[in-house]
């Protein structure tokens, strides 16, 4: 492989330097930085490769909306070298079987490594404990598991969980809804659902779940991820809980920084999804605890639908939204653009923090000399206006339609080799 | 001249008098007029009894009133007219936004009466027309006879008036404006021509 | 006017004022030896009715036909359609075949405004009910009875009547529409439910809300009880039926506090002996049948002004000219 060369970019948003990697590994920083293949990189920011710890990538079962393949170009486009692949396919990811299926498929397709999730419980019937060992102990090393799209809502199931994992140093990631309350809910539970007559999603769902499942971390010892965190209340709880020393850390995804619950007022079900929007003090709420750190990380939660699933009623709508293509655009006008991040911050949040939570190795590692060359770069300046056709992904329900959101993926490298470079994908990244 | 433009015509017909208006009738004009069709009602049809007078809205519905006023005076008993609303009988609905409904009111039943229809305007004969449609779902008059204070000719269908007020020969970029009292500020018949 | 009817909140003082009294002249027809306006000959108005409703689905028809429209009922209830991609090629079907206007009834909150904003179809869409939002056809039918029994006065609005609406406020599309409705017309509604059939953020609402009945009926000029499903007991929203009509029934006692010109009102179907007693539904003083009668009238009126016209809403209309010869 032939040496690169950055030149002139702004290291984590500081001042220009240059950065020369070869063989997949950064050989050095800033003066005395050569390559054959030399990058300009006036302008633009680079950052370590964003890891996401919570994406759909529908393969096996739903590769009408999303395929490995796809999911890993969509990933690249937005500057992830590495993607948690969510456990609810189907079959669902509760065997070896499975995940190592989804593992070799990234491998194979060699835009970002895909790290497979672990179900908790077969079938996510929430019953009984999946073989989470064998999980861990298969080729795809399996470190977080969840249920994610339902609640591990059994507190002794939790209880169990929580403590098993202790054993391969693992992390249960919960989707935190409380069932029974959530029973048909279609929407964030407030002055809007009873205006529009749709059933309420209410914020306590989360916090009651999120509340019950930090003090059983704390009782067992255990380390507790949460899952799109959207709620004012449940910062709130996280706060707490980190104030006691509990080993939890959280997540919020790039839609619940930026939306709020008005959108449902068009009954378009593009902007459906689970946990629903939420109003604009939850919103403000989760700004917040991500740039107090409250909140350790940015996930995207892409979950790929296809047309039908979206061109039509709300209720027969499935949940859910693109997500990895616009999510560090969506951090940059929410968070950077305001003051509240500043790229060294957005690079713990997207790519160092996830890729500790999900124990991943050579990834969310920092641009330093005799590191994996992990890199994207970002023009901070770009501005894009949304248009969902403009998609590696198989599906279309992206939510940003139409909006002008900053900043732009200009390229990533994936162990030294581009998977982005000038703006596009590159084709065949694996050849 | 197509069908369509008769609403446009006729909307242009209640545009505000300015500068170039010319008054054709004035208040005692048209009370004198009012008087002599009511005689006229009255002489063809012998027996006030069988008539049953019914203004098209707004201003036919006013002349009615009047007419039937002279008419209880004269048979020294009391004549009401009432109102026949043709709105939802027009051949130009689909031209303009849907319009509000006009109150209609049969004071008697029309089956075997002779019905007078009353308007202030004789045009293109389309509003005649269609409050004959009307009147033939409400019942089945002996004879429907039309009293108008203007006939100002263009007629576009084969409708004739049987009591007129004044004719008013105009060209067709001439605008007719009846004023009354009732829902003016006074009685009067103005013509203006094409503003400049 | 508007151009759809989706939600009573879409319309204003005027527009609404103005369905009344189109509806008040058309209360006539119904009167009359023929019972058919030529207004809408040759248009195609659609009954898309995703839910069960006889009543409201005849009272269109009748409507439609009244004005000489052609009527397609089209029932896609028991089919298999429940996905709301039949949603979408139901609508475009029915633009294929030329429709003005699709009246929709859905189980699904919002299926009206997604028929409307997709533009799967061109022609005026009425919301005849979606799933636990709106009925807006409805709240026009109340509001036209309460004005003819209340004010009795043509161009006039609700301003200063008050009007208590009694029950299943949560799931009741009714309760919606008329809260809304009735706020633009200047009434004032109260809410009566026990605190678990009143949904969050209620306090949001136009209205005033309470807890107890009996003290909510000596200053009404109306009361309008609403349908209680027997089944949301099984869902803890109160303990029995028994408990329920002896707390928020409308019985003979409680008609008896109600001033005398007050009216007693319900959108049907009645579930008598639960929100409503037999005496008080057979009532002189309840106004349920002729409820029903305005409910033409008024939908009438509503086809007309959205279909009576041109389609283009750029010509406003002097409503002082009336174009005549």
């Amino acid at each position: 492989m032939t040496s690169t060369v950055i030149r002139g970019a702004r290291l984590l948003g500081a001042e220009p330097t240059d950065i020369a990697f070869e063989d997949g590994v950064i050989t050095a920083v800033g003066d005395g930085a050569t390559g054959h293949d030399a990058i300009d990189g006036t302008g633009l920011v680079a950052l370590p490769g964003l890891v996401d710890l919570h994406t759909h990538v529908r393969e096996p079962g739903r590769e009408d909306a999303e395929t490995v393949l796809t999911g890993s170009m969509a990933a690249a486009r937005g500057g992830f070298t590495c993607v948690h692949a969510m456990a609810n396919t189907e079959p669902v990811a509760d065997t070896a079987g499975v995940v190592e299926q989804v593992w070799r498929l990234g491998r194979e397709g060699g835009y970002c490594d895909v790290q497979p999730v672990g179900a908790v419980t077969v079938g996510l019937q929430g019953a009984q404990l999946a073989e989470l060992g064998a999980m861990a102990d298969s080729a795809a090393g399996v470190r977080v598991f969840s249920d994610d799209g339902k609640c591990v809502s059994d507190a002794v199931l939790m209880r169990r969980a929580l403590e098993y994992v202790k054993a391969f140093d693992g992390v249960i990631a919960q989707h935190a809804q409380e069932p029974r309350l959530t029973e048909g809910a279609q929407m964030n539970e407030g002055p809007l659902s009873g205006e529009l007559g749709l059933v309420g999603w209410p914020a306590v769902a989360e916090e009651a779940i999120i509340a019950r499942d930090v003090l059983l971390a704390e009782h067992v010892g255990s380390r507790l991820h949460v899952c799109h965190l959207s709620t004012r209340g449940s910062v709130e709880i996280i706060r707490w809980a980190k104030s006691r020393g509990i080993d939890v850390t959280a997540e919020v995804t790039p839609h619940h920084l930026l939306l709020s619950d008005d959108l449902v007022r068009s009954y378009d079900p593009i902007y459906k999804v689970n946990p629903p929007l939420r109003s604009n003090d939850d919103v403000e709420a989760v700004r917040e605890g991500l740039a107090d750190g409250t909140i350790d990380i940015v996930a995207t939660d892409h979950a790929p639908h296809p047309m039908e699933d979206k061109e039509c009623e709300w209720s027969a709508a499935a949940f859910g939204m693109l997500g990895l293509e616009t999510a560090l655009s969506v951090v940059q006008q929410t968070m950077v653009d305001t003051g509240r991040l500043t790229w060294a911050q957005v690079a713990d949040k997207m790519s160092t923090k996830p890729a500790s939570i999900g124990r991943v190795e050579n990834q969310g590692r920092p641009l330093a000399v005799g590191e994996p060359a992990n890199i994207v770069l970002v023009d901070p300046s770009a501005k894009r206006t949304i248009d969902p056709r403009d998609t590696a992904s198989l599906s279309r329900n992206n939510p940003y339609s139409g909006l002008t959101l900053p900043g732009e993926v200009v390229a990533t490298f994936l162990r030294g080799r581009p998977t982005v470079r000038d703006r596009a994908l590159v084709e065949g990244s694996n050849a | 001249m197509v069908a369509s433009d008769d609403a446009a015509r006729a909307d242009a017909a209640h545009t505000p008098l300015d500068q170039t208006a010319r008054t054709v009738l004035d208040e005692q004009d048209i009370s004198r007029a009012l008087t002599r069709i009511t005689h006229e009602i009255l002489e063809r049809n012998r027996d006030s009894s069988g008539l049953v007078l019914l203004g098209i809205p707004t201003r036919g519905v006013h002349l009615a009133r009047r007419i039937a006023e002279r008419m209880s005076e004269v048979e020294d008993r009391t004549i009401t007219a009432g109102a026949l609303d043709i709105t939802m009988y027009r051949d130009d609905l689909r031209l303009k936004p849907a319009r509000a409904l006009e109150h209609t009111e049969i004071p008697d039943d029309i089956d075997g009466k002779v019905v007078v229809l009353i308007d202030d305007v004789l045009f293109s004969g389309r509003t005649i027309r269609a409050a004959l449609d009307a009147l033939n779902e409400l019942g089945r008059p002996k004879a429907v006879q039309l009293a108008v204070l203007i006939d100002r000719g263009h007629r576009e269908l084969p409708i004739r008036a049987d009591f007129v007020g004044k004719n008013l020969p105009t060209s067709l970029v001439e605008r007719v404006k009846v004023s009354l009292v009732e829902t003016d500020d006074l009685d009067a018949v103005a013509i203006r021509g094409e503003s400049a | 006017m508007i151009k759809n009817l989706l939600s009573a909140g879409d319309l204003d003082r005027a527009d609404a004022i103005r369905i009344l009294d189109t509806a008040e002249e058309l209360l006539g027809v119904a009167s009359r030896p023929i019972k058919k306006l030529p207004t809408l000959r040759g248009r195609t108005v659609v009954n898309l009715f995703f839910e069960d409703s006889t009543r409201t689905r005849i009272s269109f028809e009748a409507a439609a036909k009244r004005l000489s429209a052609d009527v397609i009922n089209f029932s896609a209830k028991g089919s298999s359609v429940s996905k709301g991609e039949s949603l979408k090629d139901t609508a475009l079907t029915l633009q294929a075949m030329g429709a003005d206007a699709v009246i929709i009834r859905h189980h699904s909150s919002g299926a009206p405004h997604r028929l409307a904003q997709a533009k799967w179809t061109k022609g005026a869409v009425i919301n005849a009910g979606d799933g636990t939002h709106e009925h807006p056809t409805q709240a026009l039918l109340d509001a036209f009875t309460m004005r003819r029994h209340l004010t009795g006065s043509v161009g006039g609005d609700l301003q200063g009547k008050n009007v208590t609406i009694v029950g299943d406020v949560l799931h009741s599309r009714v309760a919606r529409s008329n809260a809304l409705l009735l706020d633009t017309l200047g009434a004032n509604v109260t809410l009566v439910a026990p605190p678990t059939l009143l949904p969050v953020g209620v306090d949001h609402w136009p209205v005033k809300t309470s807890y107890d009945l009996d003290s909510s009926l000596e200053k009404a000029d109306a009361v309008m009880m609403l349908r209680v499903q027997a089944e949301r007991m099984n869902a803890s929203y109160f303990p029995s039926a028994r408990e329920y009509s002896r707390r928020y029934g409308l019985d003979t006692t409680r008609l008896n506090r109600l001033p005398d010109h007050a009216i007693v009102m319900h959108p049907g179907p009645m579930n008598r002996g639960m929100e409503i007693t037999a005496d008080v539904a057979d009532h002189v003083r309840s106004v349920i049948v002729e409820q029903v009668t305005n409910g033409v009238a008024v939908r009438m009126a509503v086809l007309y002004l959205l279909l009576g016209g041109a389609a283009d809403e750029s010509t406003t209309e002097d409503s002082s000219t009336k174009d005549r010869e």
